[in-house]
């Protein structure tokens, strides 16, 4: 057993829900007790869906743990048929059908005999994998499933599209800011002359499936959904991938080089001509994204060296921690990720980027590091957010866990050359602007509050006397908070119980030695 | 399909296909109530995330709730579960020293048996903090049925009045000092128990309000002379109210069938059955039938009605003649139903998790009443609703307005439908005479929406096919 009240990744079927509930006319029954349907509410609620979100819940109640789900499951999935003739229906395992082990395969096999729409078990185990690792596992069995079948009914067109095309595979709903990055991708590869063959599973269609062999590459955004159907396209069709996400100006270059090189194996077939981007990243990395003209800019220059901890998914801390570090000559104290699963590769990618690498899915751990590194900026999940709050840090959300509020009406891809604007905007507006942190520095501030005492501890064991209170009020407000816990820290270090202004001068200068 | 709208009240029970919460979201307004408790909700991830993401800004709160997040090894028995509990609650001891620890047992520890009602008393003898077991799954309970399970548990906690009145004057002395010693019940409390035994009953009210609204109730019944002698639960878990065969109870959510039970059977106590305070109406009724128990002749009570309703006008001439669907989630639909047509709306369909029709006899007869005088089509009330035949009906009868669950409201709103999320209800402040202008603030707040967006020319958002 584990205490804990926060999770960054939900449970298995939630990730199985994602997936199913992208595509159009797919239709996900959970085996599930009454309540579980609360992804209805997230969709409904976070995307603002306009729909009504394509699940529904064979309940477990009772009867069901007495006598076993019997008819109920497959009545359920040919009730569905019936209703909503959806194309395909996923019956999804969560938590208690998991420690129920009934025969969900049986039901399934019954069910696809008696009606119209395909039928599937959706194969994850609760209590081995994620959210995310579901969601990836689901695509795969999902586009394995349509291949097969097309290849048992000899409808399987390997032919290659006339001009270059691509499918990009990963959007999906509940994903952070996925809805923008897609545009954003869709105009970087018409930009380039690419034709989109697919986008799955957002707003695809489950029988447009056994298509997806016919684009000349796959491109997968982010690192936590897509590759395993990559790979598996890779496998059998010989489809390759590019799993570089092209966020940040240097990765989207890294990312636009891998497709230069994969139509130009493919080119002298149909093209006869070769293509070159490298005029284009050229423009737009100078003129057209405002990022790099940005990180040249004297804005930035006030930010050379600020330390900085980036903590989220695999896919978009690695990328935030390049870009500080790389782009923005920001000091990444610490770079975090909560995919254990996939925490090989994060090390790998920022290795080189931060003094220190942090994966943990638990959030004290992260808390407690945030505290200790006392960073002039967060760049996290919705709890590194208000973690921030609770120490006066600011905090840019760059990954999920999310709220409403990062559902944003407006355009704001993280992805494509937009983004990289996008996330300068959000570097910039995080930490205290430079010019007024340097005014504030030299006037001493323009507020007189009460001292704040907001920190993590709640050690009340040492006093302040009045000349140490005063000379600690006449600190700037933003950074008092960190004065006063380094203060405190020194004295306690020292054994000394009363604060006085020589004690304050010795912290910082044992602070600077 | 042809809809009829029936002149009795007519019941009927679907296929239990509907959306609500899970009942350990109680512990959401629970703990804040019970201010020296924690909550410890002995499940799976499925909870943690479902609890994570309803509570919202709660969560960052340093909340008194956690999950005890069972992995593979507790649910194959390979840790002992026993010991891991130890573990936990010892750990919950020494950061929060909490009065009692609270355990939610939910799907999974029901399927694999986990004997948490077993364990409970064994590890209270060894860690010294009282634990009380309450089975709030979503196998057996619907949505607010989880405080049922909370209040109906705790129930057995509450002091035996027995110790105070058997042989008065024999033992008083001793009996005054033994509860002194042994239940650190403030001085008040047994002033209070003494006044109420010279009446020579107490009255007892159960369900949990926010501490505002459980003054202002208790203050309408001190008006009629009566005096509220505690409440279950109380603002703190040692302040639990005293118990027994001469203990008069009585309910202010309909939800708490159970807890009623609990009360009358194992502890001994008479139930008033009364319908709820919710609307000038019900606290109305409530109050009346508290009085005629004890045989007091109410007084001012019909001005006081009056004089709510006439602060209600310009609500009431919103709400006039429009129609209500109510698809049913939280318990509170036959009370809320029953003010509303009083209200001069009409409702044709009441969803609702589960009718316990004796523990809400007096609310339906009132709802039949109500109907009569308002001279309104019964509605139908539907249990364990279906949503997808809901949403049917729904498009056929076109209502002005549907209260239901979040998974719902958006949906329908861009099909033109107007919706007031359910769940509100529940965290608003509802009961009394005060307050029931709050109902119609969340009633009226998409209607009157409608009026400030009207003629714009986009109600109805989605695409056709």
């Amino acid at each position: 057993m584990k205490l804990a009240y926060w999770m960054y990744a939900g449970p298995a079927h939630i990730g199985t829900l994602r997936v199913a509930s992208s595509f159009k006319n797919v239709h996900a029954i959970m085996h599930a007790p009454l309540g579980d349907d609360y992804f209805n509410v997230m969709r409904s609620m976070l995307e603002r869906e306009r729909d009504f979100t394509p699940v529904t819940a064979s309940i477990v109640d009772r009867h069901v743990l007495a006598r076993g789900s019997q008819e109920k499951v497959v009545d359920n999935i040919s009730r569905k048929d019936k209703q909503e003739r959806p194309n395909l229906i996923l019956l999804t395992p969560t938590c208690t059908s998991s420690i129920l082990q009934e025969d969900l395969q049986n039901f399934v096999d019954r069910a696809s005999t008696i009606s119209d729409s395909d039928v599937i078990l959706a194969d994850v185990n609760h209590y081995r994998v994620n959210e995310i690792q579901a969601a990836d596992r689901t695509l795969e069995q999902v586009v394995r499933y349509y291949l097969e079948k097309a290849r048992r009914q000899g409808n399987l067109n390997l032919a290659l599209t006339d001009k270059p095309s691509a499918n990009i595979i990963g959007i999906f709903t509940l994903g952070f800011h996925n809805q923008h990055d897609c545009r954003e991708l869709k105009r970087l590869l018409k930009d380039l002359g690419i034709e989109i063959n697919q986008v799955i599973p957002e707003g695809g269609l489950v029988e447009n499936l056994h298509q997806l062999p016919k684009a000349w590459f796959n491109l997968v955004p982010y690192r936590e959904v897509g590759l395993m159907t990559a790979k598996y396209l890779e496998k059998e069709f010989g489809m390759s991938y590019i799993s570089t996400t092209p966020m940040g100006v240097v990765d989207i270059a890294n990312c636009i080089r891998q497709i230069e090189e994969r139509i130009n194996l493919l080119s002298p077939i149909s093209l006869n001509e070769k293509v070159n981007y490298e005029p284009y990243i050229d423009e737009q990395t100078r003129f057209i994204s405002q990022a790099a003209w940005f990180s040249r800019s004297i804005d930035c220059q006030n930010l050379t060296g600020k330390k900085a901890v980036v903590f989220g998914d695999a896919t978009h801390a690695a990328s935030i921690t390049k870009i500080l570090a790389c782009e923005m000559g920001i000091r990444v104290s610490c770079a975090g990720t909560y995919c254990k699963h996939d925490g090989e590769w994060f090390k790998e990618q920022v290795q080189n980027f931060c003094d220190e690498i942090l994966v943990t899915d638990d959030h004290t751990e992260v808390g407690d590091m945030i505290a200790r590194i006392e960073p002039s900026a967060i760049f996290g999940t919705q709890m590194e957010r208000h973690i921030g709050k609770r120490l006066d840090i600011p905090c840019g959300v760059i990954s999920s866990p999310v709220h409403i509020q990062n559902f944003t009406l407006g355009y704001r891809p993280f992805l494509g050359y937009e983004g990289t604007n996008q996330v300068a905007d959000l570097v910039y507006n995080s930490f205290t602007l430079g010019m007024e942190d340097h005014l504030l520095e030299i006037f001493g501030g323009h507020d007189t509050k009460e001292v704040i005492t907001k920190s993590l501890s709640t050690d009340t064991d040492l006093t302040w006397n009045s000349e140490s209170q005063l000379e600690l009020n006449k600190i700037p407000g933003f950074v008092r908070g960190k004065i006063k816990r380094n203060t405190e820290k020194f004295a306690r270090q020292n054994g000394v119980a009363k604060i006085t202004v020589e004690i304050m001068y010795a912290a910082k200068e044992a602070l600077n030695a | 399909m042809s809809i009829k709208i029936s002149e009795t009240l007519t019941f009927e029970c679907e296929t239990g296909n509907y959306h609500t919460f899970c009942p350990i979201s109680c512990v959401a307004w629970l703990y804040q109530k019970i201010e020296d408790s924690f909550f410890l909700v002995v499940g799976t991830k499925t909870c943690g995330y479902f609890l994570q993401n309803a509570l919202g800004v709660m969560i960052f709160a340093e909340p008194r709730y956690a999950m005890a997040e069972l992995e593979e090894g507790d649910i194959s028995a390979q840790l002992n579960d026993y010991q891991e509990l130890k573990r936990l609650c010892l750990q919950v001891g020494k950061d929060r020293n909490p009065s009692v620890i609270i355990w939610i047992g939910t799907c999974t520890t029901e399927i694999i048996k986990m004997d948490l009602e077993g364990m409970a008393p064994k590890l209270e003898n060894e860690i010294g903090i009282p634990i009380i077991v309450a089975r709030a799954n979503g196998l057996d309970y619907a949505f607010t049925q989880g405080e049922d399970t909370v209040l109906a548990a705790m129930a057995h906690r509450c002091p035996e009045q027995e110790n105070f009145i058997v042989n008065p004057q024999k033992s008083e002395k001793k009996s005054m000092e033994n509860l002194i010693s042994s239940l650190s019940i403030e001085t008040e409390k047994i002033k209070q128990s003494l006044i109420n035994r010279q009446n020579r009953f107490s009255l007892v009210l159960f369900g949990s309000l926010p501490s505002t609204v459980a003054s202002q109730l208790s203050l309408e019944l001190n008006r009629q002379s009566i005096n509220v002698s505690g409440w279950l639960p109380a603002q703190r878990y040692t302040d639990l109210p005293i118990l027994g065969n001469n203990v008069y109870v009585c309910g202010v959510n309909p939800f708490l069938s159970r807890t009623a039970t609990t009360l009358m059977r194992r502890r001994k106590c008479k139930l008033i059955g009364a319908p709820f305070p919710i609307g000038p109406d019900g606290t109305r009724a409530w109050i009346e039938e508290i009085c005629s128990v004890f045989g007091i002749d109410t007084q001012g009570l019909d001005e006081r009605e009056q004089q709510i309703w006439e602060s209600l006008r310009n609500y009431l001439n919103l709400v006039n003649g429009k129609s209500v669907f109510f698809m049913g989630d939280n318990l509170l639909e036959i009370s809320l139903a029953r003010f509303l047509i009083r209200c001069g709306m009409i409702v044709y369909e009441i969803g609702i998790p589960y009718m316990d029709k004796r523990y809400q006899a007096a609310e339906l007869t009132f709802l039949q009443t109500t109907c009569k005088k308002m001279c309104v089509p019964m509605p139908r009330i539907v249990e364990k609703p279906d949503n997808y035949n809901q949403i049917q009906r729904m498009r056929e009868l076109q209502p002005d307005l549907a209260i239901t669950g979040m998974a719902h409201a958006n949906p329908l709103e861009a099909r033109g439908i107007n919706t007031k999320w359910s769940v509100e209800f529940t965290f608003a402040q509802i009961h009394g005479f005060t307050n029931a202008k709050d109902v119609l603030e969340l009633v009226t707040r998409p209607l009157r929406r409608n009026n400030n967006l009207e003629n714009l020319g986009w109600t109805d958002l989605v695409r056709e096919g």
